[in-house]
């Protein structure tokens, strides 16, 4: 009973990983219709300013140490992202498949750049040792930090939902994923609702960076894209630009990722999610919310 | 009559390559003869047939795949357990991976071929990554795990074996490049050919004319992949060992990169993609090392190391502002209505 919590709680804490990722693709995808390659790129750039940042700080605490260079890894993730968004996405406004290609290349560069500045190997990034630490419960006894990865993403999925429903920004957003053109007729200027979903892309991928160098306590080149790709299948699995279906299919991917991983053989549990992904497909090819935006 | 004489002319120059005991300075490191050039200029052909075989599906019916390293690494992974791990001849091995490539092309897009468009791309991605965790996984050690192993040179004909033979190797690279030319230009002139690129137009309105367009892009599918198991055959002769690097999700997406910097839609541009792209790889690592790059101050002599970074940064120039691949660069801008014509007189 024991190893099944402990198993379901990490599982909860990798689809929370999960999700922070997908929520960034899919209200990218949703709004603008580009499935962003670049987004592992986010991540990597802001586990690296993690990082660089903690590297720099020699003489501070722990605790404010890894506090600061947080703070400026998201801030760094963040700025990134609406760069990318104004000096590469904006300029192929409407031609999807040549922006797509773009955030294909910008992946590969980002990901080359960083292994000609810092080298393939793998950094240690240095964690506060309350997250290191393990909580018993139920005789399970659970790394704190999966605690944190999955109230952190509770705390993004709440704070995206009241954001997307409760402000003037969330409401241009919404309106610009059911019909661009209409918004866009209504005098709005929806190119403003695009820098921002990048950037609210790239501050939840800069959150996954820093939960995600916690998780794995190193931060390498290939950081990212390794964890993309399994963003991209939540997102599928989910239904392209719908955020609670994001959510549900986080959950599930990793959980049955744990389970297979454990239950089954190691290796296993990549290759049931991708099998989950064709029956899904093939069940319901919107995903499980059914709604393609 | 063009179209003909083109082809044949430059593949038979090509074919005269290994006779040539020439030096090309700055071009290749050593002779043009010398086995170190052929093998670069017979990989470099390996990857031209291999992007014309994406551009079958990219470029001319419009299918954005993510999985066509999966049909590449078939190629090289069961021919070289075939012969390694069961011990089978050189020709049964050949014929089995054909059989294998042709059965799993034809099973797994029939399956994602149910789903379009970025759906299409993500199932393809997804099978594909599975291909590749097994070839990690090592089942029964079969696949060597993430070293890749060496292919039992006992069972490859002795006529390409050995550094004395690559001007053989490289006549095989060099028939399969010429091949996938011929197939392609045989196929996208085809009816069904033509078809294909109806659908990539618009795929509407091809159903609403009567035709089923999924039965034509399940062909355009299993012929692109089988060209890339033949590929990997070849590949395999090349380098003599299978390595995890061409299952992964970064070898398709290399493939992308090669057809749109060349050209997608065209034969010529995708096979010169393929081409320069995997001499620019290539020669790119050596000139890194080189005084010359190293005597550059460490802000461009940092990135000029990784040959990824260079092309990478080529492609996004490219798709802004070459936006039909290099190829684009060499055609004559002749006004749109001028060309039609004369192409209406040709036929």
């Amino acid at each position: 009973m024991s190893t099944f919590l402990l198993l379901s709680i990490t599982g909860l804490g990798l689809g929370a990983m999960y999700f922070l990722i997908a929520s960034g693709l899919s209200l990218i995808y949703g709004l603008m219709g580009v499935l962003n390659f670049a987004h592992g790129a986010f991540l990597t750039v802001g586990a690296y300013a993690l990082w660089f940042t903690e590297s720099k700080l020699g003489d501070v605490s722990l605790n404010a140490r890894f506090l600061i260079a947080a703070i400026v890894s998201l801030a760094v993730a963040t700025v990134f992202a609406a760069l990318v968004e104004l000096l590469l996405i904006r300029p192929l406004y409407g031609r999807h498949i040549e922006q797509v290609l773009v955030t294909v290349g910008l992946a590969l560069v980002v990901t080359a750049l960083v292994t000609a500045i810092w080298g393939n190997d793998a950094r240690v990034v240095a964690v506060p040792t309350w997250a290191g630490n393990t909580t018993t419960i139920g005789g399970a006894h659970i790394p704190n930090d999966r605690w944190i990865e999955i109230i952190t993403a509770l705390v993004v999925l709440l704070g995206l939902e009241l954001f997307l429903k409760r402000t003037r920004y969330g409401l241009i957003i919404r309106a610009g994923v059911e019909n661009r053109a209409m918004v866009t007729a209504l005098g709005i200027d929806v190119r403003r609702a695009f820098t921002l979903v990048f950037a609210i892309g790239g501050l939840a991928a800069g959150i996954a960076g820093v939960l995600s160098s916690v998780y794995f306590t190193t931060v390498d080149p290939q950081h990212g894209t390794a964890l993309v790709i399994f963003a991209f299948i939540v997102v599928v699995i989910g239904g392209l630009g719908s955020l609670r279906g994001t959510a549900m299919a986080a959950v599930v991917v990793g959980l049955v990722q744990q389970y297979a991983n454990y239950y089954a053989s190691s290796g296993l549990g990549d290759l049931s999610v991708v099998l989950l992904l064709g029956a899904v497909l093939l069940v319901r090819p919107r995903g499980l919310s059914g709604s393609f935006a | 009559m063009r179209r003909l004489v083109v082809p044949v002319a430059l593949f038979a120059a090509l074919a005269l390559v290994p006779r040539l005991a020439v030096d090309v300075p700055y071009v290749f490191q050593y002779g043009l003869n010398s086995p170190g050039t052929l093998q670069l200029l017979a990989l470099c052909l390996v990857f031209a047939g291999l992007a014309l075989s994406y551009d079958l599906l990219f470029g001319f019916t419009g299918l954005l795949s993510f999985g066509h390293a999966l049909y590449f690494a078939i190629g090289v992974y069961v021919a070289a357990i075939a012969m390694t791990r069961w011990h089978w001849g050189f020709w049964e091995s050949v014929g089995f991976t054909a059989l294998v490539g042709l059965v799993v092309a034809t099973v797994l897009s029939a399956v994602s071929l149910r789903v379009t468009g970025i759906a299409f791309a993500m199932v393809t991605l997804a099978f594909a990554q599975a291909g590749s965790i097994l070839a990690f996984k090592n089942p029964y050690k079969w696949t060597g795990g993430e070293e890749g192993f060496g292919v039992d040179y006992h069972q490859l004909p002795a006529w390409t074996v050995g550094i004395l033979n690559t001007k053989h190797l490289y006549w095989i690279a060099l028939v399969y490049a010429a091949l996938v030319f011929a197939i392609v230009q045989w196929a996208v002139s085809s009816s069904p050919g033509h078809l294909w690129q109806a659908i990539r137009e618009n795929e509407l309105r091809v159903q609403v004319l009567g035709m089923r367009p999924y039965l034509y892009k399940l062909m355009s599918c299993v012929l692109a992949s089988f060209l890339a198991t033949a590929g990997g055959v070849v590949y395999l002769l090349l380098l003599g060992g299978a390595t995890t690097e061409v299952t992964t999700a970064n070898f398709t997406l290399t493939l992308l990169l090669m057809v749109v910097i060349g050209g997608a839609g065209t034969r010529w541009g995708a096979m010169l993609g393929g081409f320069l792209y995997t001499y620019a790889n290539q020669r790119l690592g050596d000139l890194s090392s080189s005084h010359a790059v190293e005597s550059l101050p460490a802000v461009i002599s940092t990135p000029l190391q990784q040959p990824l970074f260079v092309l990478g940064v080529l492609f996004i120039l490219v798709v802004f502002f070459v936006p039909g691949g290099l190829v684009q660069l060499f055609r004559q801008r002749r006004p749109k209505t001028v060309q039609r014509l004369q192409e209406a007189v040709q036929r």
